[in-house]
């Protein structure tokens, strides 16, 4: 073969060409084929994980139906702070036992706080949990119960057993605001932050709790116009 | 190219071009996840796992690769190998995987992989390349282990904190006395910076020592001689 030097430019970065799509091609299947090995699994250990998390601020003998299943979802509403949050429905023996929310404060040390709460039948608080924060390690993450130097009574306890009739709503901020909760010294903006954003999440809950109760499976609320819409 | 000595790559890996103390590359996940020693070995031996992996491959394919396109192959087979082990890390370890988070895909970004693949593997087989995958890595560990057993020590006064991520039920050691206030510095980034730069110091001291010593014999023997 005597070709031209253009001809030769050419087969060389075609089959260079060709090599790096033969390469691109085996471990993209290699790459699909563990997702697929995996998929089932990781699904699996993410909703024991969830459940893992509800179990924290909902006891399981409180409900029993599926209650990841039997959820709802909310259009953004300002009170909870979250773009969209899903309300996980408990019920026992058919009743209204309790609502699992997911919700957030915007105004922590170091930016968002994310929270999960669950509020019972009566309209008190059953647990509270921080899912995620970025507060200064060893200062404000004691809003995490697993960074808590306190083990013995957790300060993220405190909210536990209260409702509406034992705290009024506008006494749900820290004591240095004039509020009825417990801050630690030196850190006082983090638990304000959570402190607050349990007080919306509650007052939300509580004024739209047989709305959120009675809409269909899987719907989107709007709690606007409170109007269950159902997705399409 | 004559195979090297298994001591010889598993020495090099582990002190004399040790990835955190001499060749200073990877400080991202160095300093991002050495805050406990439980984070920093899991990251580390993820680390390990890729690096064996990658230059595995790369050392079994590298007469395929054409020389002009070695460097996107090189990072394709990283990337898919990393993606790979994300994937089992999330679907086994779970609650580790939520720990350790971003840092497992940013794996790939480790300049060390890239560097001990062009630099050892294209070059050797398959075998010697995974075995200096492995140790390059495992020098890693141990940088890790050091530098997060030492942060969390000083930092919250405890051991082994958050190993019930990789073994259920464990408990966290609680060295120092439970009333220790902590020293935040050691958590935060900047204490990773100043032990980092502690360690370097003390590696390069016992170097220059066993320099001095060396050569303190060298000329002991020719002047018996």
């Amino acid at each position: 073969m005597n070709a031209s030097p253009e001809a030769s430019i050419v087969r060389v970065s075609a089959r260079t060409g060709a090599i790096l799509f033969v390469f691109a091609f085996v471990f993209t299947a290699l790459m699909g084929a563990t997702y697929y090995a995996t998929r089932e699994p990781i699904a699996a250990s993410e909703e024991k994980e969830k459940l893992k998390l509800i179990n924290e601020v909902l006891p399981p003998q409180d409900y029993d139906n599926r209650l990841l299943a039997d959820q709802v979802e909310i259009a953004p509403a300002a009170e909870l702070g979250v773009a969209s949050s899903r309300v996980f429905r408990a019920r026992k023996n058919g009743a209204p036992a309790a609502l699992v929310v997911e919700a957030a404060a915007p105004d922590g040390y170091s930016g968002r706080i994310g929270l999960i709460l669950a509020i019972d039948a009566s309209g008190r608080v059953s647990g509270v949990r921080v899912t995620q924060h970025k507060e200064t390690p060893g200062l404000g993450d004691y809003i995490d119960p697993a960074k808590d130097k306190n083990k013995a009574s957790p300060w993220i306890r405190q909210f536990d057993g209260k409702g509406l009739a034992e705290v009024p709503a506008a006494q749900w901020k820290v004591k240095k605001d004039g509020g009825r909760f417990d801050q630690r010294a030196g850190a006082t903006i983090s638990a304000r932050a959570v402190t607050r954003a349990v007080g919306r999440a509650l007052l939300f809950v509580n004024a739209h709790r047989d709305v959120l109760f009675a809409a269909p499976q899987g719907a989107r609320l709007d709690p606007s116009n409170s109007n269950p819409e159902s997705k399409p | 190219m004559s195979s090297p000595h298994y001591r010889d790559v598993a020495w090099n890996g582990v002190w004399k071009q040790n990835t955190g103390l001499v060749q200073i590359l990877g400080l991202c996940p160095i300093l991002a996840v050495s805050t406990n020693m439980v984070n920093g070995v899991s990251l580390g031996l993820a680390t390990v796992l890729v690096m064996a992996l990658s230059s595995f491959a790369v050392a079994a394919l590298r007469n395929f690769i054409p020389h002009e396109i070695r460097i996107p192959v090189f990072i394709l087979i990283i990337a898919a190998l990393t993606t790979m082990v994300e994937l089992a890390m999330n679907a086994w370890l779970h609650s580790l995987h939520l720990v350790l988070g971003i840092f497992i895909p940013l794996i790939v970004t480790n300049c060390i992989v890239l560097a001990r693949v062009e630099a050892f593997a294209a070059k050797h087989g398959p075998l010697v390349a995974a075995f200096d995958g492995a140790m390059m890595g495992i020098g890693l560990v141990g940088v890790l282990a050091i530098l997060g057993t030492a942060r969390e020590l000083l930092g919250a006064g405890t051991l082994f904190g958050g190993i019930d991520l990789v073994v259920p039920g464990a408990q966290a050691l609680q060295v120092l006395p439970a009333d220790y206030p902590g020293f935040l510095v050691a958590i935060l980034p900047p204490g990773a910076f100043i032990l980092l730069g502690c360690l370097i110091a003390a590696r390069n001291w016992i170097d220059a020592r066993a320099a001095e010593r060396a050569r303190l014999t060298h000329s002991a023997r020719r002047q018996a001689a």
